[in-house]
């Protein structure tokens, strides 16, 4: 049905912004894995991570992913406002 | 007491300034004025509903009791949201392009637009939604209850629960004002949405406030606030993994499956851009929101004494310090997170109630429905505001009969769970074009019931609706079915085990029953539509408007939609199709652009059944769609028809207009050569006459005279002759009747010939020629005969107009590209550029008439060329004239 073709290869500018997207589609990923991290600390009393540690641990990974979100939804919004369909 | 009084006082200003602010924001709205309405810093705001007084309060409870586990409910929407290009996006993008109303609605819609579908899922909402909204009213009686218990112990609890009452009734009031003032097609409330970004700020700020005075008034810094969380009882690390995993995923499908939060992400969006900015600001929300709990919980549990209610260290805090502003300051936070809540969550519900429970009942009920006459839009709203106070009451009554014991936070867990069932559905609806509506009914079907039976009904308590033999023994003593040790697996945390077999149980069963059904044509449809929102955004579901009538549909749409509102579109589609008039033609295109506009007021489901009533068709029969892909298709194929015919006709009148000019071309070319050959007719033909004249009528000529006159005559016959020759020739030639007497010669030997032909006579202006015959030591395998005849035209045409004074010629031979050339050059003046151009031409001759010839010579030479394969052309530049004759190799290299 669709008869415009994908291009195989892209423009610079196109190329830039898909691999934009695909920074935008890690994140998630990154912060799940680093806030995954806390459950392989061991837990108890004596060897176990003091909860200041964990709290600062989770809030920087948190400030992070904030910065780094709002940094790449200005790149793209900045890039291209007429967006072409489900890239990939 | 006076404390009390001026609470109550500050809390009825603020819902005062809470009606003038949702008020401001309508009007507004309502006049156009409303750009900030709709920036993304509001939809952000209004995203915090997520933070219920749950967070307000419980959150810091939950940390006392479990340390960092309450940043689970906080890191699963931030995922969700940093990781929007995923889900919400499309999610968004969706609800946008089908005028989603509600999160049954999108479920409904893309399972064929069942409202089976609807009604179910709006069913298990309100099941899971209740408890939520009681929990709300709950933590408001509770925190009246703080600050009267601070003063005057003794209150009675009934008095209490009027408060609940009289907040709930406040609530219901706020929802109905402000979110059924009128049926807005786009289903956007920009009252309540300004209110609850309001409550935000004010939230936000109280929790900041009571954090910042724990953290530096009481605690003594930061560095201070650290230590005594590592000294407290939470100050070790003891987090069950499990738990962690399980929550995170819980929180982030409940974002996105809670009612409240669909309808603000989404059914609210104004501008996908938006979703761009919350995409990191919710979560930087969410993430000062949580920042203060851990140390107002190590605070609270330090100051507070043993057994008081960790819940409430936001309010008893400051209570216990004296600070009387800064805990009214934080009961106004936990009563804007309260009531937002409530305020959307009976919004969602009341659309989802009225669009799909209370609609079609009404409509099955008043009979033919959709064709009778009459606003129909009281009803909606009336059926909306019933809603809305039935969707309070219960949570009321569940307040009231629950008792409000139970901790918070476990009453909101429960309820994540309870509305994370949908998320299979949803995702598998907007991912997988599989999904079909016997999957979303089996799935949504197995987990609800595995979630009521191994979280909600032992959450009530053992023995109240579900009893301790079975709880411990499984029912009928089937121990692979206890309630929270499926398949015999025990120890697990309860939570976690109901959210792990719910969830997955829900997918399979969706999934398999997917798998195994088959969808009818209009679920096709909507999840080609849903699954590729972002190639097509128009409706595929066809109607075949042929059956229907305009001005049923005007009635209907004028009771929906109103009259001014329906006659404008009317008129505009009218326009758009080239009507005059009011009524459009019901086309498959109208009618689809008339049930968005309705599925906006009403639910897709109930829009779709309603224009179907009057259509006739209500589904589309895979007949149907074959006809009309039928019919698309033939009239591809005639337009590609139609097309190609035209161009063959552009190119015949191309063809046409060549011939034509052709035509004109040869037409002038044969009056020109008529009046040239009778020309040269006659110029011999009158001396002839003119001699044989002198002949006849004088007899007085000597015999000298009679020689000379009668040779002159001889002579012009003989040009004549000449003349008649070279035409017939060359019409030969032209008519391309010749035949070719292909002989086998040496080149020099033809030139010879030709030489001596073209040179008889001599004399001293004879001329010279130059040739290297060395060169000339060339097979041919032609017609010499034909050959000869140009070179003898060439060299006779050099000894005739060479003006030299010692004229000479040169021969040269040579080979170009594979082709003998042969170049006549002589040493005269050569032709003038524009003569060049001519001197192919029949009867053209250069410069004054020095020498006899019709002209026909060179005519003939080019004539003869082309019939031998090569050519014949005048070479510019070399001192004189020049002609080159070009052989093509062939003809010289077969013969060797």
């Amino acid at each position: 049905m669709n008869e415009r073709r994908k291009s195989v290869f892209l423009e610079r500018q196109s190329y830039r912004r898909r691999r934009l997207v695909d920074t935008i589609r890690i994140l998630p990923v990154v912060g799940a894995l680093l806030w995954s991290v806390p459950l392989l600390w061991p837990t108890g009393e004596e060897s176990g991570v003091a909860t200041s540690d964990a709290i600062v641990y989770v809030f920087v990974v948190w400030f992070g992913l904030v910065v780094s979100g709002a940094f790449l939804a200005r790149a793209v919004a900045k890039g291209n406002v007429g967006e072409d369909p489900e890239e990939s | 007491m006076g404390t009390l009084n001026i609470l109550v006082a500050v809390c009825l200003i603020y819902v005062i300034f809470l009606f003038l602010v949702a008020f401001g924001a309508e009007r507004a709205a309502m006049r156009g004025k409303g750009g900030w309405l709709r920036s993304p810093l509001v939809y952000t705001l209004s995203l915090s509903i997520y933070c219920t007084a749950w967070t307000f309060y419980g959150a810091v409870g939950y940390a006392a009791r479990s340390g960092l586990e309450y940043l689970t409910i906080y890191i699963g929407p931030s995922l969700v949201m940093i990781g929007w290009w995923w889900v919400l996006r499309k999610l968004v993008r969706i609800g946008r392009a089908q005028r989603v109303t509600s999160i049954a609605d999108l479920i409904s819609s893309r399972y064929g637009k069942s409202n089976l579908l609807a009604v179910g899922v709006t069913v298990l909402a309100v099941i899971g939604t209740t408890p939520y909204i009681a929990l709300q009213l709950q933590s408001v009686t509770v925190s009246f209850a703080v600050f009267s218990d601070a003063y005057e112990a003794s209150v009675p609890l009934q008095s209490q629960e009027s408060n609940a009452l009289l907040v709930a009734a406040g609530l219901a009031l706020f929802t109905i004002v402000f979110g059924t003032r009128n049926l807005d097609v786009n289903e956007r409330h920009h009252g309540v949405v300004m209110a609850i970004a309001v409550e935000a700020i004010v939230k936000l700020f109280a929790l900041l406030a009571v954090g910042a005075f724990v953290v530096w008034g009481i605690g003594g810094g930061v560095t201070e606030i650290l230590h005594r969380i590592d000294t407290s009882k939470i100050g070790a690390w003891q987090i069950e993994g499990d738990r962690w995993a399980a929550l995170v995923f819980l929180s982030a499908a409940a974002f996105l499956c809670l009612p409240r939060m669909f309808q603000v992400m989404v059914v609210e969006n104004e501008d996908e851009g938006h979703l761009r900015t919350a995409s990191w600001a919710f979560p930087a929300y969410l993430m000062v929101m949580s920042l203060f709990v851990v140390p107002i919980a190590v605070v609270g549990l330090d100051m507070m004494p043993e057994g008081s209610n960790p819940d409430f260290f936001v309010l008893t805090v400051p209570l216990a310090t004296g600070n009387d502003g800064l805990a009214m300051l934080s009961f106004l936070g936990g009563f804007s997170s309260a009531t937002s809540m409530v305020i959307v969550a009976a919004l969602a519900l009341s659309t989802m109630v009225s669009n799909h429970i209370v609609m079609p009942i009404w409509l099955s009920v008043t009979g033919g429905g959709a064709s009778v006459s009459g606003d129909v839009r009281h009803v909606v709203l009336l059926s909306r505001r019933i809603s809305i106070g039935a969707v309070v009451t219960l949570g009321y009554l569940y307040f009231r009969l629950s008792g409000g014991g139970s901790a918070l936070a476990s009453i909101g867990l429960i309820s994540f769970a309870g509305v994370a069932q949908f998320l299979p559905v949803l995702l598998g609806g907007i991912f997988w074009r599989g999904a079909t509506r016997t999957g979303a009914f089996a799935g949504l079907t197995v987990g609800f019931l595995i979630w009521a039976y191994a979280l909600l009904l032992p959450s009530f308590g053992t023995g109240v609706l579900i009893s301790q033999e079975v709880l411990n023994n499984g029912p009928f003593g089937i121990g692979w079915l206890r309630p929270q040790a499926f398949f015999g697996i025990t120890g697990m945390d309860p939570l976690v085990h109901a959210i792990l077999w719910s969830i997955s149980l829900n997918t399979l069963c969706f999934y398999i029953a997917s798998l195994v059904g088959f969808p009818s044509p209009l679920e096709r449809l909507q999840g080609a539509q849903f699954v590729n929102v972002y190639e097509h955004s128009s409706n595929p579901q066809s109607w075949s408007g042929s059956l229907a009538q305009s001005e049923d549909l005007m009635v209907m749409a004028q009771r929906i939609l109103g009259a001014r509102e329906a006659q404008e579109l009317f008129e505009r589609e009218a326009r758009r199709q080239g009507v005059s008039g009011l009524l459009p033609e019901p086309s498959p295109d109208f009618l689809q652009v008339l049930e968005r506009e309705l599925s906006g007021s009403v639910g897709a489901a109930t829009a779709h059944a309603m224009i179907g009533q009057i259509v006739g068709g209500a589904s589309v029969s895979v007949e149907d769609l074959m006809a009309v892909a039928d019919e698309t298709a033939q009239m591809m194929e005639y337009s590609s028809q139609l097309e190609a015919k035209s161009e063959e006709l552009t190119r015949t009148a191309r063809q046409l207009r060549q011939a034509n000019e052709k035509l004109t071309q040869i037409s002038e070319q044969k009056d020109s050569f008529l009046s040239q050959v009778s020309h040269e007719l006659r110029t011999p033909m009158t001396s002839i006459r003119a001699f044989s004249e002198i002949l006849r009528d004088s007899d007085l000529l000597s015999e000298a005279e009679k020689v000379k006159y009668s040779s002159i005559i001889h002579d012009e016959a003989i040009r004549l002759t000449r003349l008649l020759d070279d035409l017939l020739d060359l019409s030969v030639l032209e008519n391309g009747q010749v035949n070719l007497n292909v002989q086998t010669g040496q080149l020099s030997e033809v030139l010879d010939h030709a030489i001596a032909a073209a040179l008889t006579g001599g004399g001293p202006d004879r001329l010279e020629v130059n040739r290297r015959r060395a060169r000339e030591h060339v097979w041919l395998s032609t017609d010499l005969d034909r050959l000869s005849q140009v070179f003898i035209n060439l060299i006779s045409n050099a000894q005739k107009y060479c003006d030299a004074d010692q004229p000479s010629l040169s021969i040269l031979v040579g080979r170009r590209d594979g082709a003998l050339i042969i170049d006549f050059i002589d040493n005269g003046s050569g032709i003038s550029k524009q003569d060049q151009a001519v001197i192919f031409e029949k009867f053209a001759r250069v410069g004054e008439q020095r020498a006899s010839g019709a002209g026909l010579g060179l005519a003939i030479c080019r004539e003869i060329m082309a019939r031998l394969g090569g050519d014949i052309d005048y070479l510019p530049g070399q001192g004189g004239a020049a002609f080159r004759v070009s052989l093509p190799g062939a003809l010289a290299v077969a013969a060797q």
